[in-house]
């Protein structure tokens, strides 16, 4: 089975559906396999120098934990106005991060948007990494970590509960069930890909090792039955989870009484913060991972650009959300609240606004032109500046209402000292050493999902027509023009189909073929041994109940 | 003469899901009841075509999350109203409203509990040894070959009739396989 090498992009025209192919190329099952797993059996000179880097900003974490636990935490900047400082700006920013992954898989899942299955994977893995960054912070942050224990209900000695009135307690038990239906989900989905691993396994540890985790699955239907009822129950219960758990983040400061953070409008602009730095993640990590492991024809410039116009939306919702701020702030007429906002843009802190805004704001605007969506390298530029804007958003909504409170005599400045940036760059060793040994033991695509919205996955795809085409003259020159492309190996247009695809499969597919390239041509020799396998295939296929079936479909 | 090895059932191979869909309604119509279907990703509509009954997981879920969410509440009014009543800024100690973010995250804790362990339970996983991984060819059933499995259990079993049906849909090779 020859490695499926992706010479061309964007070309291909799904046969069922009419519209634009998620897999480009038109692998076979066997070369979607291949594609994904050979990175994680043959591993890259780049994958080590990644882990090295990661492995060493892990260790700076490890020297700020360690100062931090022998210390106190005396060494950060925290002072008595800023008593949340870094460490609570680090924790909102981590978990935003951790959005994007539930939301492609659960909300886009529930919206039947098939182009999630080429990045649910490791965006699901990027969750639950910048989750455990997040749950990093609040843990250090109370100063006296042996007692992080405490906000759990359990019975003790002293004869006390915690104050189930506290949103910082509503948030212990959001972030914590966030955590575990986020693996558990990613779990349940990674069982069928583990299966493939440890069928293709060739040492005996891998072999046990996956064939430990995959619990014995044997691909069985009856199962699936079950899989697909439970993955879809977990997706209807991760969608409001995802929602809620950003909305009591903000609850910790809306429902508080300071100006600048007790508003209404804190839950839903939260969750839009919270998606847009997600997916701003989620391109910074996927753009070099799919030239990396050559995964071009799976993660195409389609799905790019479709994260590209979430941020968009995201971003703007954003900036309304900025804007509404100073807007309720003048019209309240509440003088606390405009002086912060005004304090905010204008104040001590007004350099951080002012890359809030430009990062958040405006950058995603440039999301409008098309070029720029569609080009992977202007794309991961953009996705940096969203990192940072969104890093910043968290650091001037915790700074700008701490440091001037009601009292003007207890009015500071907050600056970091270096345990601050050590811990951030520590949390960022943390992030990447456990994406890299995702990235070399799993497989970052979900393989049987990705199947499973290929045209040949449905079961009323037949590989051959039945006789030489009856569809209209114009789709005979697609039809055929595909066939060249190609070989006969798996895919061409059932001559079944009705009149209305045949025509949709012209109109979007005639100014693409022409700058198809001729060596797109995979697999030849397969192509040659399924040809008799199909050849009897068609008598069937086309026979008795195939064509009223295609009809529906 | 050495004693011949129970035979688990027979294996078919198939290449399309087409072909798959096709074999699975034929051994449906021939009323088998022992007998599953194995592909690498979850074939549409094949459920229909092998006649198996909706999943129960919807149920567990639904007991399981309203459990949880009963759950919480009891815990926080437990808590708050009977062991430990303790006056937090003028608020009753019963302050349900307070207490729905709670509700709500261990409702959909136990819940997903009940989808997971539920559907592995439903599945009877893990199972490390099964027999049809004793056939060589069935390392692609997680790959992209496509696999009916009818066991000798069935009492419509026979191995030559059974063999025959299965010769009959297009499969690309069947084979006996050990228990």
């Amino acid at each position: 089975m020859s490695h499926y090498l992706p010479t061309t992009h964007e070309h291909d025209i799904d046969p069922v559906e009419g519209r634009m192919a998620l897999v480009q190329g038109s692998p076979s099952f066997a070369e979607v396999t291949e594609a994904v797993v050979r990175p994680i059996e043959i591993p890259h000179k780049r994958w080590w120098i990644a882990f090295f880097i990661s492995l060493s900003m892990l260790g700076v974490l490890g020297i700020s934990l360690a100062v931090l636990l022998w210390e106190g935490v005396g060494v950060w900047g925290n002072n008595i106005p800023v008593g949340w400082g870094w460490p609570i700006v680090n924790f909102v920013f981590w978990v935003g991060i951790g959005h994007a992954g539930t939301l492609i898989s659960a909300v886009l899942f529930l919206f039947r948007q098939k182009w999630r299955t080429s990045i649910n994977r490791a965006s699901e893995a990027m969750t639950i990494f910048a989750v455990i960054c997040a749950l990093l912070f609040p843990t250090i942050h109370v100063g006296r970590v042996w007692a992080i224990y405490w906000p759990l209900p359990l019975p003790n000695q002293m004869q006390m509960w915690p104050n189930f009135r506290s949103p910082l307690l509503w948030d212990v038990f959001a972030v914590s069930t966030y955590f575990t239906v986020s693996l558990l989900f990613w779990y349940v989905g990674l069982v069928p890909d583990i299966a493939t691993m440890r069928d293709r396994a060739k040492t005996k540890i891998r072999k046990i090792a996956y064939g430990i985790f995959a619990l014995g699955w044997r691909g069985s239907h009856r199962h699936w039955v079950n899989y697909e009822a439970a993955y879809l129950l977990l997706a209807a219960m991760a969608t409001p989870l995802v929602l809620s758990v950003h909305s009591i983040v903000s609850f910790d400061f809306a429902v508080s009484q300071l100006p600048g953070w007790h508003t209404t409008i804190f839950p839903p602009y939260f969750v839009a913060g919270a998606i847009f730095s997600g997916f701003g993640m989620v391109l910074t990590l996927m753009i070099p991972l799919r030239a990396w492991f050559k995964l071009q024809h799976l993660i195409t410039t389609k799905h790019l650009e479709n994260m590209a116009k979430v941020i968009l939306l995201t971003g703007s919702l954003v900036g309304y959300a900025y804007a509404m701020e100073f807007f309720i702030a003048w019209y309240s007429g509440n003088p606390y609240e405009s002086f912060v906002f005004v304090n905010r843009a204008f104040g001590d802190y007004s350099w951080a606004y002012w890359i809030m805004v430009s990062c958040n704001v405006i950058t995603p605007q440039f999301i409008w032109f098309k070029k720029i969506r569609r080009s992977a390298a202007a794309l991961f530029v953009l996705s940096i500046f969203v990192n940072i804007g969104m890093w910043f958003e968290r650091f001037v909504i915790v700074a700008t209402s701490l440091h001037h409170d009601f009292l003007p005599s207890s009015w500071d400045y907050f600056s970091p000292t270096m345990w601050d940036v050590s811990l951030l760059i520590g949390s960022f060793g943390l992030f990447f050493t456990l994406f890299c040994l995702f990235l070399r033991y799993l497989p970052v695509i979900a393989i049987a999902e990705l199947k499973s919205v290929m045209p040949q996955a449905n079961p009323h795809y037949t590989a051959k027509p039945k006789r030489k085409r009856h569809v209209t003259k114009s789709a005979v020159g697609v039809v055929e023009s595909r066939e060249d492309d190609r070989g006969s190996d798996d895919g061409e247009v059932n001559a079944e189909v009705s009149e209305s695809q045949s025509v949709k499969v012209v109109v979007s597919g005639a100014n693409k073929k022409l700058d198809k390239k001729p060596s797109d041509e995979p697999t030849a020799e397969a192509a040659a041994e399924e040809d008799d396998a199909s050849a009897e295939a068609e008598a069937e296929a086309s026979g008795e109940d195939g064509s009223d079936e295609e009809d529906k479909g | 003469m050495a004693k011949r090895p129970k035979i688990f059932g027979l294996l078919a191979e198939y290449e399309t899901p087409a072909d798959l869909y096709k074999a699975c309604e034929k051994v449906r119509d021939a009323g088998y009841g022992a007998w599953d279907a194995h592909t690498p990703f979850p074939v549409h509509g094949l459920e229909k075509a092998m006649g198996l009954r909706p999943s129960l997981v919807p149920w567990i879920v639904c007991v399981m999350g309203f459990s949880g969410a009963a759950l919480g509440y009891l815990l926080q009014w437990w808590t708050s109203v009977v062991d430990y009543p303790l006056v937090i800024s003028a608020k009753p100690f019963n302050s349900y409203p307070a207490f729905v973010p709670v509700i709500f995250e261990l409702g959909i804790l136990l819940g997903s509990f009940g989808a997971v362990f539920g559907m592995f339970g439903l599945n009877r996983l893990p199972t490390y040894y099964h027999s049809v991984f004793n056939s060589s060819r069935f390392s692609r059933a997680s790959d992209d070959r496509f696999f009916i499995s009818i066991e000798a259990r069935d009492p419509k079993y026979d191995p030559d009739k059974t063999r025959e049906l299965l010769e009959s849909t297009n499969a690309l090779s069947v084979e006996e396989v050990e228990d």
